[in-house]
């Protein structure tokens, strides 16, 4: 069987967790492609950790104000309902348990829900800038990855070699591959997504996988 | 209600001393005070703390940058405690050489740390950064079974501000997503020196509304138009 990485495939499985009026804090990068694939009459709230909440999407050419931005600088729009606030109150939001769920980006991630995404000593350091309080504030974290990087090796590790953005944080890793819940020490796979099989998973996954008795192919096509 | 100087950029920079520690606001350069930023480039005070979410952006391949990546580029800073450098790569290579010494502080302990020191507080007590490099050195207090970080509160000398709107008196209100560290480094700051697009009279902004209470700002400057 050939891995074919597959964005979509990851931001649409994540997007289907979400229930209506839920304040979601998506990171920059594969995560923002969730805010895609939200299910018809699913609402949710998207919280800017610069500063609002009510973030909507990208504005038409021409339309752009540049003191609009998302976390990531990009210019941005407000929908109705949507307000302002300064850092304090964005992380107070964040830390204080008030966000039902953040999706982070992967460099590594582990079987103890180990998270690592800010820094490769000596190579790339671009800081943690909020993820290290969303992972600890958020009542449900998703980490968002392709299964393999691109030498090929499982992103999903026993232990996570580089240095941690969070401690035993993650809920759940959503793969192009499949969906694994973290939980005593090892990855569930409650899906796997169509091509792939368990059998495939647990071959070329350097982890713990336990199958959880309920796993079931998902068709995400 | 008491007036406070409103001075041009020029001078304003004049009261940061080589070696001081400067609170910037903004993030990723959108609220940033781009007037006083580029005075204080012109002047070249040097060997200063930046405190501020992030180092801006730089784009080495078109030289095109914001926020305080004009400073970076001159090197003005001996330390940078900040919780994003992504989008500036002169930063990193300053800090993989060397050269300047980067503390990454993840973005919410910035801004308590700031408000703590704003608000007369010692420091804040956080889960953020529990199990990571971040608790190195720190205190781990148990509260009811709970463990957090001690935090230290994070003061400087002077703060950098950019509001919408500043009455005379130094109320101010914001602008939008431009909002984000401002109104916590003007409390944490001897000196606060906010540039706002428009300057008011006192009594034009509804009280209701104001961001920045005026106690906390020294100096006013204009705005570039």
């Amino acid at each position: 069987m050939e891995y074919v990485a597959n964005k979509e495939t990851i931001a649409k499985r994540i997007a289907r967790f979400f229930k209506n009026g839920d304040v979601v804090n998506l990171g920059i990068g594969l995560p923002t492609l969730v805010g895609n694939y939200v299910p018809e009459g699913v609402e949710l709230i998207l919280q800017s950790e610069n500063g609002f909440m009510g973030l909507g999407p990208a504005p038409e050419a021409g339309e752009e104000d540049p003191m609009l931005v998302n976390a990531g600088g990009m210019p941005v729009t407000i929908k109705a309902g949507g307000c302002y606030f300064d850092s304090a109150m964005s992380f107070a939001i964040i830390r204080g348990g008030h966000i039902a769920a953040t999706v982070l980006g992967v460099l590594e991630v582990d079987q103890e829900g180990n998270l690592a995404n800010y820094k490769i000593p000596g190579k790339m350091v671009p800081g943690m800038g909020g993820a290290m309080d969303l992972t600890v504030g958020a009542k449900t974290v998703f980490a968002a990855t392709q299964h393999f990087d691109a030498k090929g090796n499982s992103k999903l590790l026993r232990r996570c070699k580089l240095p941690l953005t969070a401690a035993a944080q993650v809920d759940y890793v959503v793969t192009d591959v499949g969906l694994f819940q973290v939980k005593d020490g090892a990855f569930v796979l409650k899906e796997y997504f169509k091509p792939y099989t368990v059998d495939y998973i647990l071959e070329t996954t350097d982890a713990d996988i336990v199958v959880d008795k309920d796993c079931k192919e998902v068709d995400l096509a | 209600m008491v007036k406070k100087p409103i001075v041009t950029a020029d001078e304003a920079v004049k009261l940061i001393k080589e070696g001081d520690a400067v609170m910037v606001g903004g993030f990723l350069g959108c609220g940033s005070p781009t007037g006083l930023i580029a005075a204080l480039e012109k002047r070249g005070t040097g060997k200063l703390t930046l405190i501020c979410n992030d180092c801006a952006m730089y784009n080495p391949k078109t030289g095109d940058m914001n926020g305080v990546a004009p400073l970076v580029a001159k090197k003005r800073f001996s330390v940078a405690v900040v919780s994003h450098i992504g989008t500036n790569p002169e930063i990193q290579r300053q800090m993989n050489e060397g050269e300047t010494d980067v503390r990454l502080v993840p973005q919410g302990t910035l801004a308590e740390r700031i408000r703590a020191a704003g608000a007369g507080l010692g420091g804040v007590l956080t889960p953020t950064g529990l199990g990571t490099e971040v608790q190195d050195g720190k205190k781990v207090v148990e509260v009811d079974g709970v463990k957090f970080l001690l935090e230290k509160a994070l003061k400087g000398d002077v703060a950098l501000i950019r509001a919408k709107k500043a009455d005379k008196s130094g109320n101010c209100v914001y602008d939008k997503s431009g909002r984000n560290f401002n109104p916590l480094m003007a409390m944490a700051c001897d000196t606060v020196i906010v540039e706002a697009d428009e300057i008011v009279e006192i009594g034009e902004l509804d009280p209701e509304v104001v961001v920045t209470p005026s106690v906390f700002v020294t100096h006013i400057v204009q705005g570039r138009k």
